[in-house]
């Protein structure tokens, strides 16, 4: 009977959820473009956390605030213009295309490019080299080296 | 072809030693410091209840006339407490500043203002963190420095000290009643 259990728990678990907040959408994608807004927004106060995982007041005081601009029937570029208005390219998660930021959209690839580049100059290298001959003086020290003497081979 | 292997043998040495040194700059900064988007904006429009008063209503228009500072505090707020007293000293060197009382309790920031001090010469009552996100404030306390059309100039966050003011709100004063 524990999955039984296990599976009223986790009906429950929306409901446990949805206390904490309720924030109510006539339509059920305004509740989608909710989740998606809340989830791509990053928290200013603490650094790494969207404002839908964020405990901290100022996430709920954005929640809060998307909530109202999506009821006004504001579109989600708006939205997102609104808080990048005020809070700084820092609060979205994705951030514009503009001359700061191309070291961090293009830079992987340019290293990545980069380290592609410095592979193949060396494997070509190592091509093109012919292996050296080794001369007489050379061969006896090798065999003295391996343990191949004269007389066991 | 001697020269030319050296430098290849030192490329990754090199390498590394940039991203130590970027790491390193790195290290040096705050993560917690954002810059402020509102830098040479006006002030956003708003309409709050004045602290003391509710009944009285103030508007971005309330704030201009002088250069002044716009400070966000509260009384949850323990760096709020720790810099107080140097907004008192500020306003006895005739510093106009603003209070925004962030999303705060009223009867608490007024008994505040009642046994600590009111270096502020109008404070708004900004309870649920409105005017907060217009201004883009993100933790308190935080002093705007306005002009006198009610521009923002700068944004300091964290602890308002004679430090702080001496390298970076002093000078910017200075060249604001310069210019103005």
């Amino acid at each position: 009977m524990a999955w039984l259990r296990l599976l009223l728990l986790w009906s429950l678990a929306p409901a446990a959820w949805a206390a904490i907040e309720a924030y109510e959408f006539d339509d059920p994608v305004d509740e989608r473009r909710f989740r998606d807004l809340v989830f791509e927004l990053r928290c200013p106060k603490c650094q790494n956390q969207n404002i839908s995982d964020s405990n901290a007041p100022l996430a709920a005081d954005l929640r809060r605030k998307v909530h109202d601009m999506i009821r006004d029937g504001r579109g989600d570029d708006e939205i997102v213009a609104y808080l990048v208005e005020r809070y700084g390219d820092f609060v979205t998660y994705r951030p514009p295309l503009k001359p700061v930021t191309w070291l961090l959209w293009f830079g992987p690839f340019a290293a990545l490019a980069a380290a592609g580049l410095g592979l193949a100059l060396w494997v070509r290298r190592r091509a093109r080299a012919a292996p050296v001959a080794l001369d007489d003086a050379e061969r006896e020290r090798l065999d003295a080296l391996l343990g191949r003497g004269r007389e066991e081979s | 072809m001697r020269p030319a292997r050296k430098l290849w043998a030192a490329l990754p040495l090199l390498g590394f030693a940039s991203l130590l040194a970027i790491l390193g700059l790195g290290l040096g900064n705050d993560p917690g410091l954002l810059p402020s988007a509102l830098i040479d904006k006006p002030l956003p429009a708003f309409r709050a209840a004045r602290l003391e008063d509710p009944a009285r209503i103030v508007t971005e228009d309330d704030l201009k006339g002088d250069i002044a500072l716009l400070n966000v505090w509260a009384t949850w707020c323990p760096t709020c407490r720790a810099e107080h007293e140097f907004l008192g000293t500020l306003k006895q060197r005739g510093i106009t500043i603003y209070g925004v009382n962030y999303k705060d309790e009223r009867a608490k920031a007024l008994h505040w203002l009642a046994t600590l001090g009111d270096p502020y010469r109008i404070n708004i009552d900004d309870r649920e963190g409105r005017l907060g996100i217009d201004l883009g404030v993100y933790g308190a306390p935080e002093t705007y420095l306005l002009d006198s059309a009610g521009v923002i100039r700068y944004r300091h966050v964290g602890e308002l000290n004679q430090r702080v003011w001496a390298r970076e709100f002093a000078p910017r004063i200075e060249v604001l009643a310069g210019s103005g």
